[in-house]
């Protein structure tokens, strides 16, 4: 195996254009599962851990190598709550929000937030320099992405402005060291709610829909509530797999965003 | 390639080959076998070890990228005699049972006190939440924290 520990960007930007079919390694937390069940033995690997470029992190800009245990001490409330929710401790102290993005799994606890906030990814190669992708062009399908093989997550570029009412909250059969089988992230802002949900589709959604419904009430009644979380239960696309099943998705889907919109709103 | 590493304060330096775990280099090739190999998924929290600072699972480390780091494992915290107070609360309490989990556990615990020497009951329960006890000896184990004074252990 080949191994690149990059010191800075340019040096890991560098390896990658060199060898298209290197993987990444930050927190190690997906990539050393596939290799300890064996499913993936990468003939080339470069490491981020030290470069300390991706470990910056501003309220308008993330680095991609901040872990959840930074984020869940971080300014944004509902990507903090959702990285309190993440794996335990020790995954925390290893994984993070870039790792998160580059493996783009459906149950993704950042993503939610990244969609509920219009966030965008910034990229970078070697050839091309940085470009920004907003998240719903970037996520394309499950565990796909827009991302070109030269490219690497440089970090999440936020909103300016970002309303402060963010709730997160997840369904998971413990709460521990959990894969969610919902998540859904509420945003309340001037302009109304933004409801962005994972673990039912492809990539993280929003539920368009169900958030013209209820930003058109002029007060958001108990009928209203009813109503929204039925359009949220219908809008969103989840599977059954051995985690859960379609029906039970549904539901539970309906019932987070309409509880998230009321925490939201009190 | 050639990776040196500084484990419970001894320089180590290690050939390795492929992308195996930390994990697999401390206990197959540098005869620390005090960690414990359970899951491989980063689920179960026995491997854990201190990492630059940080309670990680040792399992989700490649070893190649630890060049430069500082370890402690279980073999690390305590000695035959003197055990560290958590590791003597654990056994006056019957935190250890089947064992498997203990090693995991002792370093996580021994994290928790380094960091917050008085933690809460609630601030052990997260500090312990990825580290499985199949015995599910929680309650002394949790006890065992109780009987410590407090005073930065």
């Amino acid at each position: 195996m080949e191994f690149v520990a990059a010191h800075d960007l340019d040096e890991a930007l560098a390896a990658k254009a060199q060898r298209p079919e290197a993987v990444f390694l930050a927190g190690g937390t997906d990539l050393m599962v596939e290799v300890n069940l064996a499913h993936h033995r990468p003939a080339s690997v470069v490491s981020l851990r030290r470069v300390a470029d991706l470990r910056d992190a501003s309220p308008n800009r993330i680095g991609a190598g901040v872990t959840w245990a930074r984020l869940e001490r971080g300014p944004h409330r509902g990507l903090a709550q959702a990285a309190r929710t993440v794996g335990s401790p020790q995954i925390r102290a290893a994984g993070t929000i870039g790792g998160n993005i580059g493996t783009a799994s459906p149950a993704g606890d950042g993503l939610p937030w990244i969609a509920a906030a219009d966030a965008s990814i910034e990229a970078r190669s070697a050839a091309r320099g940085t470009r920004v992708i907003p998240w719903n062009e970037f996520f394309i399908g499950v565990k796909r992405t827009s991302l070109l093989s030269d490219e690497i997550v440089t970090a999440v570029i936020v909103p300016d402005g970002l309303p402060e009412h963010q709730e997160f909250a997840k369904v998971g059969v413990r709460n521990a060291m959990v894969i969610s089988t919902v998540s859904c992230l509420v945003i309340r802002g001037d302009d109304g709610f933004r409801v962005a949900l994972g673990s039912v589709a492809p990539t993280p959604i929003r539920a368009s829909r169900a958030e013209e419904m209820i930003n058109a009430e002029s007060s958001i009644t108990a009928a209203a509530l009813d109503e929204f979380a039925r359009i949220v239960s219908q809008e969103v696309k989840p599977i059954s797999d051995h985690r859960s099943t379609e029906a039970y998705r549904r539901h539970a889907a309906g019932v987070l965003a309409r509880r998230l919109v009321e925490r939201s709103s009190r | 390639m050639t990776v040196t590493m500084t484990i419970n304060g001894e320089d180590h330096v290690v050939d390795i080959a492929g992308p195996e775990s930390l994990l697999t280099v401390l206990r197959n090739d540098l005869g620390l076998p005090g960690t414990k190999d359970a899951c491989e998924q980063g689920e179960c929290g026995s491997c854990t070890v201190e990492f630059d600072g940080q309670a990680v699972c040792s399992c989700l480390i490649m070893a190649a990228d630890a060049d430069g780091a500082r370890i402690t494992t279980v073999e690390g915290i305590g000695t035959e005699g003197a055990l560290h107070p958590f590791q003597e609360a654990m056994l006056a309490e019957g935190g250890v049972q089947c064992g498997f989990c203990t090693p995991g556990i002792i370093v996580a615990g021994v994290h928790l006190l380094e960091e917050n020497p008085k933690p809460s009951e609630i601030e052990i329960r997260e500090a312990l939440s990825g580290n499985i006890c199949r015995c599910t000896g929680y309650g002394a184990i949790l006890r065992a924290f109780e009987t410590l004074p407090g005073d930065g252990v």
